[in-house]
């Protein structure tokens, strides 16, 4: 340690990103095009898609037959570096009675998660800007349908969007190709749904079913977009975001670069970042007119809070002391089941798209509900590649239900075991819910006092929980999710022994991956440390363009709504450079 | 004797699996064995997955680890050809490699290492109480005889719910490890996994299950015949 020393580059470019996923990739886009320098630092190494994909690969090609491990969470052909655990990276709990401890993903790797999400592509309706003026819970944000309408419009002509005009008043239309046609157990849950009174509408996916330009291939129906797609054919930051920012030539993007902090200046404005290299473990510092953090809405507090200085003693941005606050995850809980009526059916390749082909948009009445806000329903199901865990617990089923008109001892072996996983491949079907918790202040994420990482940045602690209402949110999921299985003549099989013992199967915060909140937006700076323009109060060349600016985050998945926030950002800080305010 | 079936185990190991690492694990007993070396050379590289770092790092440390005694890895082997055995639709477990991946997915999720290797005893002592033998070296009909005490969870009997308990585990692992294989896929029927275009489910299957598209699905939905 002798030499350890900072590593300051001279050059001084017009914005500083932090983080290359959704957020960050559309901030690098929108900026490189319109001619800006900008300097893009990534916590993970290298990835494109179109070579790193382990799109395509069969079972037998991994050890471990596609299994977990927490490198890959979501399984050894998974497009996601790391997940809920990195190594030498932790984060804690306050354990404060009550606290539900958050669980936390974290992407590193260019592009962050958006190279294995589930490309379920939903606009915000109008009502889900103004909750407070409906139920009068949580904050309403400072802007409307009405400001995001044109960038959703822009995001999706640009990256691409399937669905259908419904005219439906909080799940807007917007500009689709056109989507896959169900498969059978879709058009089972459909008709199912249509019976109990739940409706269900062509889901709506950042899956090109047809080319939009001449950059990125169509989608040729593998089913694998959580690999991430080798010929762009789906939506991930690294392939339709990052790399063609690259190619204008106005990008210089450092990966392996952990942040440590935003550096200010006496006046308190920012001045550029300090990161540390994973590659050389080298102290380095790049220097910006404005600086964007898109670390994801957890990262982008930790580093507000760890940037003290004389002029921002609380951390950066945070006079309001609610950096961190607010934090709030979709609410989810699932179910499971078997369709008798599908056993020992005709095979066929039904892989579609990579994930569901119809879904179902929230339906409900609050007022005629013990509860607020709404969840929508995503559906599985069908002939899944064979995985590691597949068929396990054949027990449960051979003695259940009669084999080709047989009575079966349950268990077993040989032949007739052999006879009992082809009967029944295929036959399952599977109920997600994923909906809207209410945005808390008591929900955080603070420093912890004590802990640093392997690289001495201080960690992350949690403090979370659920109330009434997501529980009560997820006895209504597990109620509706048995309705249509009871309707479509199937039979439980998972996910029905949950009850108020443990909260209706309601999974910890932070599980469902939607992160948001953290570093809201407010027109008062004494409550909200980002403007409407998710540029900070009070550093104005500082700007959050991932989950962190999020009053609420709607019954709808973030993703999109990132992305259009970050773009009208992004153009709003060309705007102000142009006019020389920044 | 022991050396006829660890060169039988070995030989399970290299026919069937793609990876010549497993080779080397097996062979960290009689460390020369070069006659191995142009085999593992052709069963390709470790790995053709993506990896970060990591990863890869991991993922030598694992295979570089032995678990299972070649006697384990025995009664592994014809546990599994019980379990799945080669039928007029395809082969046995041990036909698809079931017993390395066995051997290296309990080094991954150490979780089934104790009831496994527990289990392998319990059977062990079992047999050597019933027959003076254990599992692997007793006549087929004893072992078919054990087999069927414990394969059946809700007809077994009480003092057997440690048996069964691990004969479920190994139906299992041999079944994931089974339709996960080349031979397995096949097998089950699972079709995908290629290039293609999807126009809905096929006419004679909607059919069958008395199921149709809307007028608004097919005027809606993507049909590469229109395309």
């Amino acid at each position: 340690m002798g030499d350890l020393q900072i590593k300051k580059q001279s050059k001084k470019y017009d914005a500083v990103i932090v983080g290359s996923g959704a957020g960050g990739g559309m901030a690098a886009y929108v900026l490189a095009h319109a001619g800006l320098k900008v300097c893009l630092l990534e916590a993970g190494p290298m990835f494109d898609p179109k070579t790193d994909s382990n799109q395509l690969k069969n079972p037998w090609e991994s050890p471990r037959r596609g299994a977990s491990t927490k490198y890959r969470p979501f399984g050894d052909f998974d497009g996601c570096y790391w997940g809920w655990e990195v190594d030498g990276e932790p984060y804690t709990q306050t354990g404060n009675p009550g606290t539900i401890p958050w669980e936390w993903w974290r992407a590193r790797m260019l592009g962050g998660r958006t190279n294995h999400w589930g490309r379920i592509s939903l606009r915000f309706g109008p009502k889900d800007f103004k909750r407070r003026s409906i139920d009068g819970l949580g904050d309403d944000w400072p802007i409307g349908y009405e400001d995001v309408k044109p960038y959703y419009d822009k995001i999706d002509k640009l990256l691409g969007v399937f669905g259908t005009n419904e005219g439906l008043e909080n799940d807007p239309d917007g500009f689709f190709l056109p989507p896959p046609k169900p498969r059978l157990h879709e058009l089972m849950i459909k008709k199912a749904a249509a019976s109990v009174g739940v409706p269900v509408i062509p889901s709506r996916l950042s899956i090109l079913t047809k080319q939009i330009n001449s950059e990125r291939g169509q989608c040729f129906f593998c089913a694998q977009c959580g690999r991430s797609c080798k010929v762009y054919g789906d939506f991930s930051s690294s392939s339709c975001l990052v790399i063609p920012a690259l190619k204008t030539g106005n990008v210089d993007l450092v990966t392996n670069a952990m942040a440590r902090e935003v550096l200010t200046d006496k006046e308190g404005l920012a001045t550029g970042v300090s990161y540390i290299s994973k590659d050389d473990l080298q102290e380095y510092q790049v220097s910006g007119r404005t600086v964007i953090l898109a670390a994801s809405a957890c990262e982008s507090a930790r580093l507000l809070l760890n940037s003290k200085s004389p002029r921002h003693p609380n951390g950066l941005a945070n006079g309001s002391n609610v950096v961190g606050k607010y934090l709030h995850d979709s609410t989810g809980a699932d179910m499971g089941g078997v369709i008798p009526e599908l056993f020992d059916r005709k095979r066929y390749n039904e892989d579609g798209v990579g994930g569901m082909h119809v879904y179902a948009p929230w339906w409900g009445d609050n007022k005629k509900l013990d509860f607020p806000r709404g969840y929508h329903i995503e559906f599985g199901g069908g002939f899944g590649m064979p995985l590691y865990g597949f068929s396990w617990g054949i027990e449960k089923l051979n003695g259940e239900f009669k084999v080709k008109g047989k009575v079966k001892e349950a268990g077993g072996y040989g032949a007739s075991l052999k006879e009992d996983y082809r009967y029944f491949f295929g036959s399952h079907v599977g109920m997600a819910g994923r909906g809207e918790a209410i945005a808390r202040i008591e929900n955080y994420c603070e420093i912890d006092p004590a802990v640093v990482d392997k690289y001495g940045i201080p960690v992350l602690r949690f403090n979370t929980s659920h109330s009434e209402y997501e529980i009560k949110q997820a006895k209504h999921m597990k109620e509706t999710f048995a309705e249509i299985l009871h309707a479509m003549g199937a039979v439980q099989v998972w996910g029905h022994e949950d009850g108020p013992h443990n909260n209706w199967g309601l999974h910890a915060p932070g599980n469902i991956i939607h992160e948001a909140g953290s570093v809201r937006m407010g027109n008062d700076p004494k409550t909200a440390p980002l403007n409407k323009w998710s540029q900070a109060h009070e550093c104005k060349n500082l700007f959050c363009m991932d989950g962190g600016p999020f009053v609420s985050q709607a019954d709808k998945n973030i993703t999109w709504t990132i992305l259009a926030l970050s773009m009208r950002a992004s153009e709003h800080l060309v705007d102000e450079m142009k006019k020389q305010n920044l | 004797m022991i050396m006829d079936r660890r060169k039988s185990i070995k030989a399970i190991i290299v026919g069937t699996v793609s990876t010549g690492v497993l080779v080397e694990a097996c062979n960290t007993e009689d460390k020369k064995a070069p006659e191995q070396a142009p085999v593992a050379e052709k069963a390709g590289p470790a790995s053709t997955i993506n990896r970060m770092k990591e990863e890869a790092e991991h993922e030598k440390e694992v295979i570089a680890k032995t678990f299972f005694t070649p006697d384990e890895m025995a009664t592994i082997t014809i546990l599994g050809d019980i379990i799945i055995p080669k039928d007029e639709v395809s082969g046995s477990a041990s036909d698809a490699g079931v017993p390395a991946f066995i051997e290296y997915i309990v080094k991954e999720k150490p979780e089934h290492q104790t009831p496994l290797r527990g289990g392998l005893r319990w059977l062990d002592l079992q047999c050597l109480n019933r027959y003076g033998k254990a599992f692997k070296d007793c006549s087929h009909p004893q072992q078919m005889e054990m087999v069927d005490a414990i394969a059946f969870p809700k007809k077994a009997k009480p003092e057997m719910a440690q048996g069964v308990a691990f004969f479920s585990l190994m139906r299992n692992l041999t079944a994931t490890g089974f339709y996960t294989s080349e031979i397995g896929v096949k097998d089950v029927g699972y079709m995908g996994n290629v290039p293609n275009q999807w126009n809905g489910v096929p006419e004679d299957v909607l059919k069958q299950h008395g199921m149709a598209y809307t007028e608004k699905e097919l005027r809606e939905c993507y049909d590469p015949t229109k395309a």
